[in-house]
């Protein structure tokens, strides 16, 4: 306990009363270093914090999202409503932190270059994780400019595929030393939420969704910088449109009515590369499909106009709408575990 | 929310489109409008038999395209220098059509090597040329000679003595009725053409200047191999070598160029420009710049510029826009605005409402080889890929040159017969790394 360093007022407090109860000294000493270290690590655990990226001058600032429960799922009520919205259920989560923001071309495109691995984190007992950043197998350079002229810095990357997103998470984490992944779709939908049960995180009122959200109506037809307009409760911004944003579950339609008596952390997982589950709605999408319980399935489709064969594992050349924001967990799987996270469609 | 075969769906979209483009049909560049009527007609009784020549990525997927195009198209030959490529391309065409349509290419019918090409041209009725471009004046003229209806992908040379072969074969092609797409597919993409022929109506009155990009991070990059040949090397990582690829102001940005040349209505006079390689210049990199900035004077007097650039990091940005007498256009907005400002026209169709281009120029290929019709998009292809390769002699030299100077240059880079002993063009020195072209230094021949 030599480096346990008690705050300057503890200090003042310990010299003042208790300078002649040296017996008890060390051990109130060892109790409020046990004390004080518990408190700071509780702390560190309920605070939102900035991942800095090594080798630039980036950071992804993360939002600590508490653990909970909320209601899954659409009311048939619902403006909008969609069969595969209900049945509403109860879904409990564990606490995660999220990225305030989706994922940005800055950062996207570091992990398509690989030009910044040699900054990876030297993993340590500390470290979440025990990946190294050159087992993490990378995205090809696409032939099409993928941005399509709509912005680059600050921009939302689109067009990749899952298994793109869920390397990218890979690649963070082998970079940083924490575990990233995908949300699945309860956490992202909980996320949206932050509290609401209405269709938009701030009620039912479509008038208000311009505040908070780029879609169809108000997008010019481009997407837009991240975190240009309202956040909602919890502090993440663009869960409603600029871009839909990728989770880990396999699209099932009929997913919840198997979970009527409520479910803790759902996860729908498959082998299958289509179709998965995007939500949030995109600049080029009508409100409902921004609806907090709107879900839509990935496609084949998505990659149409890729002219190669095979068309690549990496790119949606037709998906201009689909982006991810990444999760961290509080609670870190096992080494073992969290490859399952990384690759559902593996190589 | 329901599924159908991805086979199913792209032809659907396909052939609607294709009835909307027919009753459009009145751009220049389509030779061969047709009516809705004629193909309503079209009866897929005989066979086509079709070669791959090339079998990557690109090629394996026109591949893909030829067979949905037309239900009566068999693959019946393969041909590329490298075994491991047609048998990851005869994968992945089976892969696509997941037992809807069987792909059987007998094991004899796949020709490996530098001569590969003639044996699998010869067994076809249609033919697929998707090498890198320098093979390609070579195999065009074989399939010409041959009787063969081509696509072939651009660029269509990298070399002004392949240019001239290209040239003379398009003559022999249209003589002979053979139908020739080559694959600068923004010809056969709806929001282009809709948007020349509102030019042509005058628009935007005379286009005077113009602006056209191809920025982006660049492309692919295949490490040398222990073991390798320098030749096979150079064969894997093509795009890094000028006899192979032309570089990315001729192999990607000619598209763009090429749309420069379409909309004004004329091949470039004269060019001059400047590049050089300032990020992308290691070992695994060649010979090619990674930017090149040019500016085309035409004989109208209109100047077009052109850039492209393969570096990471930078702006990205792949668009045609130009200014006219009247007013401006800009292709990637679909936009056309008058001399202040104010948007006179936006094209209608919304992102992926338009037909995939790289089906609709199969689609029209097999639909012009059904009807009898002829299809020449050689001239073009080889006159675009000229003003990219003069765009390229510029930038080398820092010389102004004219078109009819590139066009009778005696620049030949392509090896006039290749075997797996011969040297490549160009060789490494101890470091590794290769001759640069340097402006002021590099002549012009």
């Amino acid at each position: 306990m030599e480096s346990c360093q008690l705050p300057h007022f503890m200090n003042t407090f310990k010299n003042a009363t208790f300078v002649n109860m040296v017996n008890s000294r060390a051990f109130f000493h060892l109790s409020l270093c046990v004390l004080f270290h518990g408190m700071s690590f509780l702390k560190a655990q309920q605070s939102s914090y900035n991942e800095k990226i090594y080798g630039v001058e980036f950071e992804l600032p993360m939002v600590y999202v508490k653990g909970g429960d909320f209601v899954m799922g659409s009311k048939k009520t619902e403006v909008g409503h969609f069969g595969d919205e209900g049945p509403q259920h109860g879904v409990a989560l564990n606490a995660f932190w999220m990225s305030q923001v989706e994922i940005t071309w800055d950062l996207y495109n570091l992990f398509v270059s690989r030009e910044i691995d040699q900054y990876q984190i030297k993993k340590d007992e500390t470290s979440e994780v025990s990946v190294d950043v050159d087992a993490v197998s990378g995205a090809t350079t696409p032939y099409v400019e993928m941005s399509f002229g709509m912005g680059v810095d600050g921009y939302p990357a689109i067009c990749m595929t899952q298994l793109a997103a869920v390397k990218f998470c890979e690649w963070l984490s082998a970079m940083t030393g924490k575990f990233y992944r995908l949300p699945t779709e309860a956490e992202w939908e909980y996320a949206a939420r932050a509290g609401s049960t209405a269709a938009y995180c701030f009620g039912e009122e479509v008038s208000e969704l311009t505040h908070y959200a780029w879609y169809a109506e108000n997008s010019n037809e481009k997407y837009q910088k991240v975190g240009s307009k309202k956040p909602n409760a919890w502090g993440l911004y663009d869960m409603h449109g600029n871009v839909a944003e990728w989770t880990l579950d396999q699209y099932i339609p009929t997913a919840y009515s198997k979970r009527k008596k409520g479910v803790d952390s759902p996860l729908e997982t498959g082998e299958k590369i289509y179709p998965k589950v995007v939500r949030g709605g995109s600049w080029m999408d009508n409100p409902k499909r921004l609806r907090s319980a709107a879900r839509r399935p990935s496609s084949k489709k998505w990659k149409k106009r890729d002219p190669q064969i095979p068309k690549s594992k990496w790119w949606h050349t037709d998906a201009p709408f689909v982006g991810f924001r990444v999760v961290r967990p509080v609670k870190v799987p096992s080494i073992e575990d969290q490859k399952k996270y990384w690759s559902y469609e593996t190589d | 929310m329901t599924y159908k075969s991805k086979n199913q769906k792209e032809k659907g979209q396909s052939r609607r489109a294709f009835v909307q483009k027919t009753a459009l049909a009145t751009s220049a560049l389509l030779t061969v409008p047709m009516s809705v009527e004629g193909m309503a007609h079209v009866h897929a009784e005989k066979k086509l038999k079709l070669a791959l020549v090339g079998c990557g990525g690109r090629g394996s997927g026109a591949a893909v395209q030829a067979l949905t195009a037309d239900e009566n198209v068999e693959l019946v030959a393969m041909a590329d220098a490298f075994g491991d490529r047609i048998e990851r391309s005869l994968k992945g065409i089976s892969e696509h059509f997941e037992g809807e349509k069987v792909i059987n290419v007998q094991e004899k019918n796949r020709f490996v090597g530098f001569d590969a090409y003639k044996k699998a041209i010869d067994m076809a009725d249609v033919v697929i040329l998707t090498t890198p471009p320098g093979f390609r004046p070579y195999h065009f003229e074989y399939a010409i000679n041959n009787d063969k209806h081509v696509f072939m992908e651009k660029p269509v040379a990298t070399d002004p003595v392949g240019i001239r072969k290209v040239l003379e074969m398009a003559k022999v092609a249209k003589a002979k009725k053979l139908n020739v797409v080559v694959g600068l597919q923004r010809h056969y993409q709806s929001k282009y053409i809709d948007l020349k022929q509102k030019i042509d109506a005058g628009a935007i009155g005379k286009i005077r200047s113009g602006q056209v990009y191809w920025n982006d991070a660049g492309v692919w990059v295949k490490k040398r191999k222990p073991g390798q040949s320098e030749l096979e090397y150079q064969m894997r990582n093509w795009y890094y070598f000028n006899w192979l690829c032309g570089d990315h102001i001729l192999e990607q940005h000619i598209h763009n160029i090429d749309v420069a040349n379409w909309f004004v209505g004329e091949y470039p006079e004269s060019a001059q420009g400047m590049g050089g390689r300032q990020v992308r210049n290691g070992i695994d990199h060649g010979e090619i710049y990674d930017h090149h900035f040019v500016e085309f004077t035409y004989p109208s007097g209109a100047v077009i510029s052109s850039q492209c650039r393969h570096i990471p990091g930078t702006m990205s940005r792949v668009d045609e826009v130009f200014q006219g007498t009247k007013g401006s256009l800009a292709i990637g907005k679909g936009e056309i605005t008058d001399l202040e400002g104010t948007t006179q026209y936006k094209y209608p169709r919304k992102w992926g409402e338009d037909a995939n281009p790289y089906q609709v120029e199969h689609d029209k290929l097999f639909a012009s080889i059904r009807n009898g019709g002829v299809i020449a998009d050689a001239e073009n292809g080889a006159k675009s890929t000229l003003s990219a390769i003069l765009g390229r002699m510029t930038t080398y030299t820092g010389k102004k040159i004219t078109f009819e100077e590139a066009l009778n240059s005696q620049l030949h880079l392509m090896p006039e017969s290749l075997t797996w002993d011969s040297t490549p063009p160009s060789v490494p020195d101890a470091n590794g790394l290769y001759p640069i072209p340097t402006p002021g230094k590099t002549k012009f021949i």
